[in-house]
């Protein structure tokens, strides 16, 4: 007998299939971009919610974790953007602000029409609605990853977002990403492209009160030749908070890209990378930070596709863990049989600050071309009591001891942030974390 | 200032400190010689509260308080110093940042105001430059490419930051040049106050030409086995420790 085993649905599965049934006919885009949903939302449904069984999933059983589906925001109430502005961050940043609130456009939050001279900044639904439908699209990413297939399905707001050639954007967009009211579902989806020569920063911000929310947001960045961007993201959620994202970047010839990001939110996270080197000399550097308390749960899953010759990848993942919290990181790097000259390197490092904290991590290699330097590390380790003793013979109270270790810990990757303010600012939620360390 | 009494402690089971007695008096420098593996490092740990040490009978005062009561930071915020004779490296935590947190956590647990930037940046600068320790250096992570003399100049720089009642040198003098050697000694001369004691551990009597000592202690086997006065350094020096090894035996 070779009978398919059809799963039983759980709660979360056919919410999400009534929802999808209820709000299709309300998303935008025309025929093609119905179509391109429908396959999404039915490449979801057939495998449904990823479970430990599912090997990129194993350490991070959706199935298990997303309960139940919370429903979409239809329209956005007055009461629950005035509730937002306390919870924005990177206020005091000089930027190009777009606000996004329970996933839906706040237009009284955002500069739509404020965008610095050579950048076209199109709300989604106007994009679709022209038949723009590569919106839906995402080449270099797996169109049936669940969490890309669910964006794809339903994402309504979001933007398109594109550098004409040679142009530097010296200020940062900011597109802010925030949960606030009764517990519910939110889909973001930026599509940025950075012209040849040009260079963007780009710096996306998650934050919300402590219902129980399940966002998904997805951003896809094209780099053309010599291109040149910087990717921002403070994940920081409200600590009831299911986050699942989506980063995934094209890099043409010679084009470079660093990211950082800090995760200081969630009840879970799950961060995925997917990185594609399409053209030769393309540079990326893409450093994590993160910090979790209680019985939080943080995933980076980086997938990094090496398909052009000369290109560089770093990856560095910092994490510090209290109480009962599990990180997990997931780092792949391909390098494909034309991408000689491939320099490749990966760490990761977990911090932990109790004995019932846990970080996981698998690396993993998969080098078709001979002429490579590739290599990946983790480690996993406590506070060095050497360290710690040092610090207090100098009159340090045990707790400001090791609150300095583990921001000298996390340091190398906040410093990596080239923009003061920013910088700054993350480097100020590290410590309210270290405070709290929730 | 600091009274120790028939102290015990070991480490993994293994008995290091065995009936040691020590009487420091406000001012006074006192100078600690002896082998190798005698336990000198050890007692200045036992001191500052290293926790991988158990201490099995005695005591520890420092002006009448209970050193083995407190914990390391609530022993430095009360006066004791130690200069470690393998500083740490720290990379990611700035030598600045570093001496400005310990600084003012000792004024805190003191009840003092914590100082304002400006002043404290006067106030280091003024003692960095004495020990020729440069702005480039208290940049850099703590310790984090110090050669191993500057690290024990940066040593005593956090001893002349923190002002401490006590001062506990293991072994300062080992790995530093001539210059260096002179240019710690005179930092640590002009800490010298009436209600400023030391203790300094050492191997070499050259130290004790700069560092002139009240009381010279040898120690062997976990114990003080002979008291004088500075000539006792330069006889140590001619004969070595072959006397005391056998009579501690
Ligand atoms: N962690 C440890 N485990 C076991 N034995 C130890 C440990 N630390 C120190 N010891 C032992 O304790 C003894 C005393 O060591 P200590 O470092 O106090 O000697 P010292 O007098 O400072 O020597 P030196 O002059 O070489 O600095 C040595 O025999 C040493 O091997
Ligand atoms: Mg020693």
């Amino acid at each position: 007998m070779n009978a398919e085993v059809r799963p039983i649905r759980t709660a979360a599965e056919s919410g999400l299939i009534e929802a999808f049934e209820a709000a299709r006919a309300a998303l935008p885009g025309g025929e093609t971009a119905a179509r391109l949903r429908e396959d999404a939302f039915r490449a979801f449904a057939a495998k449904g919610l990823p479970n430990r069984r599912v090997e990129e999933w194993k350490y991070t059983d959706l199935r298990a974790i997303m309960r139940e589906a919370r429903p979409l925001v239809v329209t956005l109430s007055e009461a629950d953007v005035a509730a937002s502005r306390d919870l924005l961050p990177f206020g005091d940043v000089d930027a190009v602000r777009i606000v996004f609130v329970n996933g839906r456009l706040a237009p009284s939050l955002s500069q739509l029409n404020d965008a610095p001279e050579g950048i076209r900044i199109v709300l989604l639904a106007d994009a679709l609605a022209a038949d723009a439908q590569h919106a839906l699209l995402l080449e270099g990413a797996p169109a049936d990853n669940a969490a890309i297939a669910l964006n794809t399905a339903f994402a309504s707001d979001g933007l398109m977002i594109s550098v004409d050639e040679g142009v530097s954007v010296v200020k940062p967009i900011h597109v802010a990403n925030v949960q606030t009211g009764g517990a519910h579902a939110a889909y973001g989806r930026v599509l940025v492209s950075v012209g040849k020569g040009a260079s963007l920063t780009l710096v996306e911000s998650h934050s919300g009160d402590p219902a129980g929310h399940q966002t998904n947001t997805l951003i896809g960045l094209d780099l053309a030749d010599d291109a040149k961007a910087t990717h921002l993201k403070l994940q920081d959620e409200g600590l009831g908070t299911l986050h699942l994202a989506t980063f995934a970047a094209r890099l043409a010839a010679r084009s470079a890209l660093t990211s950082v990001s800090l995760s200081s939110g969630a009840a879970a996270a799950r961060q995925q990378v997917f990185l594609a080197f399409k053209g030769e000399k393309a540079t990326a550097d893409i450093n994590g930070a993160g910090f979790a308390g209680g019985r939080r749960h943080l995933d980076s899953t980086l997938v990094i596709h090496h398909e052009a010759p000369g290109c560089a990848s770093r990856e560095l993942f910092k994490t510090a863990l209290d109480g009962e919290a599990r990180s997990v990181f997931q780092g792949k790097i391909v390098v494909q049989p034309v991408a000689q000259k491939t320099d490749g390197k990966m760490m990761a490092k977990a911090l932990l600050l109790s004995n019932d904290a846990e970080a996981d991590a698998k690396p993993e290699l998969e080098i078709f071309a001979d002429d490579v330097v590739c290599g990946h590390g983790a480690t996993v380790g406590a506070i060095d009591d050497e360290l710690l003793f040092y610090l207090m013979s100098r009159g340090l109270p045990k707790a400001e001891a090791e609150a300095l270790l583990v921001q000298a810990f996390v340091g190398e990757v906040l410093e990596s942030v080239e923009h003061d303010q920013l910088r700054d600012a993350l480097s100020a939620r590290a410590e309210r974390w270290l405070r709290e360390r929730d | 200032m600091l009274s120790i009494k028939n102290l015990h402690a070991s480490i993994e089971d293994k008995q290091i400190l065995r009936g040691l007695d020590l009487e420091v008096k406000a001012g006074e420098v006192h100078a600690i010689m002896g082998p190798n593996g005698s336990g000198k490092s050890t007692l200045s740990y036992v001191l500052a509260g290293k926790d991988d040490y158990e201490v099995t009978e005695g005591s520890a005062t420092l002006d009448g308080q209970d050193l083995f009561a407190m914990e390391p930071d609530e022993r430095a915020a009360a006066g004791l110093f130690l200069a470690f004779q393998y500083p740490l490296e720290i990379p990611g935590v700035a030598t600045m940042t570093f001496l400005k947190t310990a600084l003012n956590a000792q004024r805190r647990a003191r009840g003092e105001a914590e100082l304002p930037t400006p002043q404290f940046m006067k106030l280091v600068r003024e003692k960095a430059d004495s020990l020729s320790i440069s702005t480039e250096m208290l940049k850099r992570g703590l310790n984090v490419g110090f050669s191993g003399g500057e690290k024990k100049r940066n040593e005593v720089l956090q001893m002349a930051l923190l002002e401490p009642k006590l001062c506990v040198l293991d072994e300062t003098d080992s790995g530093l040049d001539i210059d260096a050697l002179r240019i710690v000694s005179q930092g640590v001369n002009a800490l010298r106050a009436q209600n400023r004691s030391f203790v300094v551990i050492t191997h070499y009597q050259r130290l004790l030409d700069h560092i002139v000592p009240d009381v010279v202690h040898v120690m062997a086997k976990g114990r003080i086995v002979r008291t004088g006065g500075a000539e006792l350094a330069h006889e140590l020096e001619a004969r070595g420790y072959a006397d005391y090894l056998e009579e501690a035996a």
